[in-house]
This record gives C-alpha cells, structure tokens and sequence, in this order.
C-alpha cells in the first residue's frame, strides 16, 4: 500500500526527517512511534503532500506520489488527520464534513450515505451539526476530523496523535473508533505518545530518533524488545 | 426627518461601494494573506474599458458589462502574472510584483491612452435626481445602495449555500488543511481573484458613474479606502470588511456634514485620526478572523 524510501524532510537548515523507510501493508495498522521532536509529524505530512521531500521517495500502490500536491493526494486516497486536529473553527460541523466529501461532491447520494455512517459512528457531531466547529471540546474535535478524513473514502489513514490532550474516557472512545475502522480493512499509519495502546491495535511499528527509524518490527516485537519508557524520553 | 433620511441614504450608497471595494480586497487577502496592490488598478481598467466601449455604439448595459468583463479578467490576469509565479517563493516577492503590475497597468494607461480625464459613456439616470420623502437625493445612490445590497446577498449566499464558497471559506481559514481535503489551491485563488475582478468592476461603474470621468490614477483612492475598511473591519473577516467599510462611510458622512467649510479639506485627516482611535482600542479590528492559518 505505501512504501516510504530514504525520505529526508528539511526547514531550512533543520533535518527533521533523515532517511526514513518504512512500509504499510494493506489492510494493516501501522504505529509510528518516537519522542517529541523525533520527526513523526514531518513524515506523515510529507507522506500528505503538504511537505516537500527533500530527498527520497514515497510509493503508494505502486505508483510514485514523491511530488504529489496534497489535493492530489486525497484523490488517490489518502487521508490525514493533523496533529493540530485543523477543524475549520468558523465553520459547522456540517460544513466540515461537507469538505471531507469535496472529491465525491458529485456524488451526492453516495456523499448523503457517508454521512449517514459517520453520524451514527460519532452520534454527538449529528446533535452538534449546526454549531461551529471551533466551539466544539477537544474529543468532538477529534471525532470531527477523523469523520471528516473518512469522507474523502480513504484507502490510506494517517493519524496524527489522536489522543493529544484528551481525558482518558475519551482516549479510550477515540482507540475504539480506529479499532473500527481497523477492521473494516482501512490501513492506517498511526503516530502516537500512547504507546501501549498503540502497540495493542497495531501489526507493525516503527520508533522514530532524531530524524531517523531506531527500530522496526511487529507490534509484539518492539513491545518486548524495546524499553517504552525511553520513548517519552527521547532515549 | 428629512435630513435623516438623507443622511441615511449618503451613508448607505457611499457604504455599500466602500463594502464593495473592501470585499474584493479582503477575499484575496484572506486567503493569501496578501495585500492585492493592484486591486484599484481594476476599477482603473473597469474605467477605461467603458470609455473604449463608449465608441461601440452598443447599448449601455452591454458596454457596462463588459467593462465588468474586462476587470474580472484582468483580476484573473494579476493572478496569473503577479501571484502564481512567486506565491511559493517570498511574501516580499508578491509584494513588489503586485506593486509591479499596478505600475505597469498605470503607466499603460498613461502611454496608450492619456494623462488627462477620459469621459465614460453613462446613462442619462447616472444624472437624474429623486424625491423621496422631501429628500432630493441622486439616483445614482439609490442605484449604488441596490446594486451593493444585491452583491452582498448574492456573495453571502455563494460562500454559504455552495461547495465552492465553502471551500473558499475553509481555505481562508486553513488553506494546508483544505488542500488536504482535496480543495484544489489553484481553483480556489483563482475563483478569489475572479470574484475581486467583479467586486471592483461594478464598483468601478458605480464609483466612476459619481465622476463621469477616468484618469490613470484613479484606483488609488479605492485602494486606500478597501485597506482602511478591511482595516477597521479585521483584515481576515468577510463580514469585518463589510462593516468597515460602512463604518468608514459614516465616518466620512459624518464629517462631511458637521466640519465647517474650510476644515473640509483636511477631512482625511480627520478619518484616519478616528481609525487611529479605533485601531488603538481593537488593534485586531472590529472582528476577528478565524483563529488558525497559515500562509503558502
Ligand atoms: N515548521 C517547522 N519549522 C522548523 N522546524 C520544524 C517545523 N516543524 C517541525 N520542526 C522541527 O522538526 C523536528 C521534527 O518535528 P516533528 O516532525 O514535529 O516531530 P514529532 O512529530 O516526532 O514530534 C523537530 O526538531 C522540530 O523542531
Ligand atoms: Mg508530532
């Protein structure tokens, strides 16, 4: 599904991402975990489109998207959920959601049916439908842009530290919505400070150190081999 | 009474072409977060366009439409020329090709045309005045207080009713996150600078119908008074620019009204000292954008 090769991110001087290669089978969840500062986010959001890379490549399904603009990206089925969530606060819930459809937007009984599935995943953005985004809690936030990645019909999930900031009962809420979406055969890239609830839901995961992958293998793996504590700690 | 109703109807046609002008300033703004310097130099084009169709001998509104036309491609053309080549590269490079090309189509107009004041063909109703209420009061304002209500129901509808002024609005707010969305950069700068061409050409028609003439200079003074409105208003607020631009005008009309004769010159100055005033208590604007955003 996608295959990242020797992937280099700079801003300016700084080299944030520094040869990274990693892969995401179909159907799969991948964790990509790393203290703060490691260069996961950059990774995602050169994977996204929305960062040039600066050398190296990125394959999905087989095609190269290297320089793919993000608008494209979406198009080929790829779906981000920002580690700033990026809800447009002024606009509705409706309205949000509207734009996660903007590709499909001719396909108005098929956009009408994805609502329909997301409200009834999230029920609480179907009671908040007309309010403004921005006056939406940190979770409904959270369950606002991942409704809105799954309306653009992804392939590919990328999820930025979903549980960034939210109360454990809703972090446990935001894990069982991508258990959901796991099983449904999405392959979802997942970055996360969660660890361990990460490492539960995942097949496969790559650790991240200053820019470069310090460790690789399945879920079970790097749970056992690697000292999760450090993690945090940018050890 | 009356002179309510006559300074009411001052400050409603003067507003509604300020909100005009600062409506086609503030949506390039918002969503490049770049002032348009080349923005007056559309109803400049606008102007002479309808002096050029003057010798056509078609029907005014025809001519009036295609003066529109022209500005609405020539917004498209800035876009093209002046921001798309070095949108990716610098905030100071867009700056200068923006000035660049306002210089350019000034100087145009200078060469192939003239310095002096050109007569635009206008209607005999560009001229007649009503009585409304004891109120005898210029048709034209009545047309400009029409024609802005119109535009500003129209434009409010397009950015909340359809995909597209939704997007733009996304954008605006966000412009990495909708292009994430798949909400195509170009598309949606495009349709801004589209939408600009047809703010300034009929406050173009408008502004020079009051003139009757067209001189090189002449978006200069639309310019300014977009900047100060969407000022006032919160350069990132669609709604703010609007209600700058019609507290810009009741300022205006108020000093107008009230200054004596000999004070009336230094009227500006009196405007810009009150947006002084107003900037040090909101130095935001009146109101505020949408929180988040970033250029690109
Ligand atoms: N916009 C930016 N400008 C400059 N440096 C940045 C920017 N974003 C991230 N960085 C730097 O790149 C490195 C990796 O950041 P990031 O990808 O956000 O890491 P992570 O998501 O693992 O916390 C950090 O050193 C960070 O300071
Ligand atoms: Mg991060």
């Amino acid at each position: 599904m996608l295959e990242v090769k020797d992937l280099e991110v700079r801003y300016g001087a700084i080299r944030a991402v520094r040869g990274v290669s990693m892969k995401a089978e179909a159907g799969q969840l991948v964790a990509l975990l790393g203290a703060n500062g490691a260069g996961k986010s950059s990774t995602l959001m050169c994977v996204a489109g929305a960062l040039r890379a600066a050398a190296g490549s990125i394959r999905l399904m087989g095609e190269d998207v290297t320089s793919a603009r993000p608008e494209a990206m979406v198009r080929k089925g790829v779906a981000t959920v920002t580690e700033t969530r990026d809800v447009f606060p002024d606009l509705t819930v409706s309205e949000n959601l509207l734009l996660g459809s903007y590709v499909h937007r001719h396909d108005r009984a098929g956009v009408a049916a994805d609502r329909e599935r997301m409200l009834q995943l999230f029920p609480r953005l179907g009671e908040r439908a007309g309010q403004a985004a921005g006056t939406l809690s940190g979770g409904e936030q959270q369950m606002l842009v991942i409704a809105r990645a799954m309306m653009t019909r992804p392939k590919l999930l990328l999820l930025d530290e979903p549980s960034l900031g939210l109360a454990p009962a809703i972090v446990d809420q935001i894990f069982e919505m991508i258990r959901v979406l796991k099983s449904s055969g999405l392959t979802i890239v997942l970055v996360e400070q969660n660890v361990s609830k990460a490492l539960q839901l995942a097949d496969t995961a790559y650790v991240m150190r200053l820019g470069r992958i310090a460790a690789a293998g399945t879920a079970a793996e790097i749970a056992a081999t690697t000292d999760l504590g450090a993690l945090y700690l940018g050890g | 009474m009356t002179f309510a109703l006559q300074f009411l109807i001052d400050v409603l046609s003067l507003g509604g072409a300020y909100a005009l002008m600062a409506l086609g300033l503030v949506i390039v703004y918002g969503i490049l977060r770049l002032v348009n310097f080349a923005y007056g130099e559309l109803i400049m084009v606008t102007g002479y366009a309808l002096f050029l169709a003057g010798g056509t001998g078609l029907p005014w509104l025809v001519m009036a439409a295609m003066a529109i036309l022209v500005a609405v491609a020539t917004g498209i053309l800035t876009e093209y020329v002046a921001f798309r080549p070095v949108r990716a590269k610098s905030v100071t490079a867009v700056l200068i090709t923006s000035f660049a090309f306002s210089t350019l189509l000034q100087n145009a107009a200078l060469l192939f045309i003239s310095p002096r004041p050109r007569n635009v063909p206008l209607p005999p109703i560009f001229s007649q005045t009503v009585e409304i209420a004891g109120v005898v009061t210029p048709m034209r304002n009545l047309l400009t207080i029409a024609a802005a209500a119109i535009l500003l129901a129209v434009f409010a509808f397009l950015m909340r009713r359809t995909v597209l002024g939704v997007a733009m609005r996304a954008a605006a707010s966000n412009f990495t996150m909708a292009r994430m969305l798949g909400v195509p950069a170009n598309l949606v700068i495009t349709s801004a600078f589209a939408i600009s061409g047809l703010l300034a050409g009929v406050v173009g028609i408008l502004w020079i119908g009051r003139i009757g003439t067209v001189v090189p200079g002449i978006g200069m003074e639309p310019l300014l008074v977009a900047f100060i409105a969407t000022v006032i208003g919160g350069m990132r607020s669609l709604s703010g620019a609007v209600l700058g631009g019609f507290l810009l005008a009741f300022i205006d009309t108020t000093l107008n009204y009230t200054l004596a004769q000999d004070l009336l010159k230094f009227r500006d100055a009196f405007t810009f000292g009150l947006v002084i005033l107003i900037l040090l208590w909101r130095p935001q604007g009146l109101l505020k954008g949408p929180a988040t955003g970033q250029r690109t």
